[in-house]
């Protein structure tokens, strides 16, 4: 039991470490700061730029939360206080199912639905022609992986908001929809932003799902319309080649640090603030 | 007058809201079904019985005969094997914190921590890391890599699930049981994992569900090969590589065994599913309050 312990306490710390020791190779060789902001891809040349992966990464992450930031605030509200039970007893059993699709599945149903819904439906409107493989897509199919996962911590934020609050509220005088914008999303705010700071820092780290349906185009992308290559991607899709070249092995697994530090933080500072609001209760 | 009037917005923007609020959680639903939908649709003209019987023949990338046995086969032997081997370490650490650390507080909820930032790394990451492990110890991608990463990341869940689960066991009945002079580890295996059994296997099974699924924690250490796993240091198919390998396949026919195997996972989660609901009311009807 205490190795199992003493496994899970250190697990993170030692795939740090791990993921560090490999890519300290291309560290000795070009600065940290040159190699997240020069755009230059040429790994055959010796030339490893992260920039275009991670502005793409910053897109779709971005767009997805902003797509199922409000579907879920919205649907989470509506679960936990008006919705009749026949809909709880749907809703349910949808975002447990959801939540257990595997991510390839989601990348299936991209490539199928959403690819072609937007070259030929979405993008005429704006006047503008693609594939569909694009950082949209990408941030659609994303949006709908992260809605289960920042749905559920949703509505437990909300379920902790106390009792006497809202009768205090209702008591005088505040109608039903008053209490929920005033005291409830007030009281709930920490919470609704570490939900959506896990969201965040999970839809960061998508691979399958993104890599099927992105494009996969190592340029900075100029419009949501446009193909992208966000870093998960990157590190899946060269798994083969880089084995050849000891710096490209090392450039990808710089690349899986980088996405590793980024979801701790994310991650940390989100726990941390749900931590705080449950203490102050 | 005024009165009136502002009592009317107020009630105006309630019933906006509420509208609004009723469609957005239908659109959930309705994706759902949606993506089910296609996938079935899609999958099930092409779903044969040679699809299921049989490992890939020669040409198979081409559009000619042939199956995904190895890759349901492997991805079974995976999942299977890592959720071994994670209820193997997993149990004894959830019974482990709510057992032994119940009054270290401080501790099981640093532990919990640790769970969560674990469960938030994204699972190339955990790819990525397995693979330098499998570099340092010399290890060629095969099934045994594959079963020590989707292990490593399927842990945390498993814990977590086993945590919540047993987290509701009522102090009253630990203290009957030391009170009868019960041991610490029989407290522990005789009266919550009895308590709980149904509870574990739900998390159980939601572990498996996770391993069966992940595709970019096996891109790196499981590899990809057209025979049936024979051996634990072979590399060995997966359906989520299956998947995706033959999606990207620019002929029709493997495209459509594409959306064939993708039915299929569907369907496998969906078993999952409903079984984890079955035993998940199960556990409820017998708890102890």
């Amino acid at each position: 039991m205490w190795i199992a312990l003493v496994l899970v306490i250190i697990l993170p710390f030692l795939i740090g470490i791990g993921l560090f020791l490999k890519s300290r190779l291309i560290l000795q060789d070009v600065s940290l700061w040159e190699l997240l902001f020069s755009s230059q891809w040429k790994p055959l040349s010796g030339k490893f730029g992260f920039f275009p992966f991670i502005v793409s990464s910053l897109w779709v992450t971005i767009l997805s939360l902003l797509i199922a930031g409000p579907i879920c605030l919205l649907t989470a509200i509506h679960l936990t206080q008006y919705a009749d039970n026949w809909v709880l007893k749907i809703m349910h059993p949808v975002i447990d199912i959801l939540a257990g699709i595997p991510s390839v599945i989601y990348g299936v149903w991209g490539t199928l639905v959403i690819v072609p819904l937007i070259s030929n439906h979405i993008a005429p409107l704006f006047n503008t022609e693609t594939s569909g493989y694009s950082i949209l897509a990408g941030g659609i199919v994303l949006a709908v992986m992260i809605i289960p996962f920042v749905l559920n911590i949703l509505i437990e934020v909300f379920r902790t908001v106390p009792i006497e609050l809202t009768e205090a509220s209702l008591s005088v005088g505040a109608s039903k929809w008053q209490t929920i914008k005033f005291i409830h999303i007030r009281k709930a705010f920490p919470g609704i932003i570490s939900a959506f700071g896990l969201g965040l820092s999970r839809s960061f780290g998508e691979t399958i799902a993104v890599l099927m349906v992105v494009g996969n185009v190592a340029k900075i992308p100029r419009g949501v319309f446009e193909p992208g290559y966000p870093l998960p991607a990157l590190i899946a899709n060269n798994y083969g080649e880089m084995l050849s070249i000891p710096l490209y092995d090392s450039a990808l697994m710089l690349a899986a640090f980088v996405l590793l530090i980024v979801v701790l933080i994310f991650n940390l500072a989100s726990r941390v603030l749900i931590v705080r609001t449950e203490r102050y209760r | 007058m005024r009165k009136m009037k502002r009592r009317t917005i107020i009630r105006t923007e309630e019933i906006f809201f509420r509208v609004i609020m009723f469609i957005s959680s239908m659109i959930i639903a309705a994706t759902l079904f949606l993506i089910i939908f296609s996938i079935f649709y899609k999958g099930l003209p092409s779903l044969s019985w040679d699809m299921v019987s049989q490992t890939p023949k020669g040409g198979f990338y081409f559009g000619k005969e042939g199956g995904i046995l190895n890759a349901i086969v492997g991805s079974l032997y995976l999942a299977g094997g890592s959720t071994f081997l994670a209820l193997v370490i997993g149990l004894p650490l959830a019974l482990f914190m709510n057992i032994h650390l119940l009054s270290k507080t401080k501790w099981v909820n640093a532990i919990r921590f640790c769970l969560d930032l674990l469960w938030g790394i994204p699972s190339i990451v955990y790819g990525a890391f397995g693979f330098t492990l499998m570099i340092y110890f010399g290890l060629k991608t095969s099934l045994l890599a594959g079963i020590i990463t989707v292990t490593l990341f399927i842990l945390p869940i498993m814990v977590r699930a086993m945590d919540e689960v047993i987290k509701t066991i009522p102090i009253g009945l630990v203290e009957a049981s030391y009170s009868l002079g019960s041991t610490k580890s029989e407290t522990a295996y005789r009266i919550f994992f009895r308590q709980t059994v149904p509870g574990i296997v739900t998390a159980i099974l939601l572990s498996f569900g996770r391993a069966i699924g992940d595709a970019a924690s096996v891109l790196f250490t499981t590899g990809y090969t057209d025979h049936m796993p024979t051996s634990l240091l072979q590399p060995t198919a997966t359906l989520p590589l299956a998947i995706f390998f033959q999606l990207s396949v620019p002929i029709r026919e493997v495209q459509n065994r594409a959306y064939a195997s993708a039915a299929i996972l569907v369907f496998i989660i969906l078993l999952i599913s409903i079984l984890s609901r079955i035993f998940a009311r199960k556990f409820y009807k017998n708890q102890i309050k």
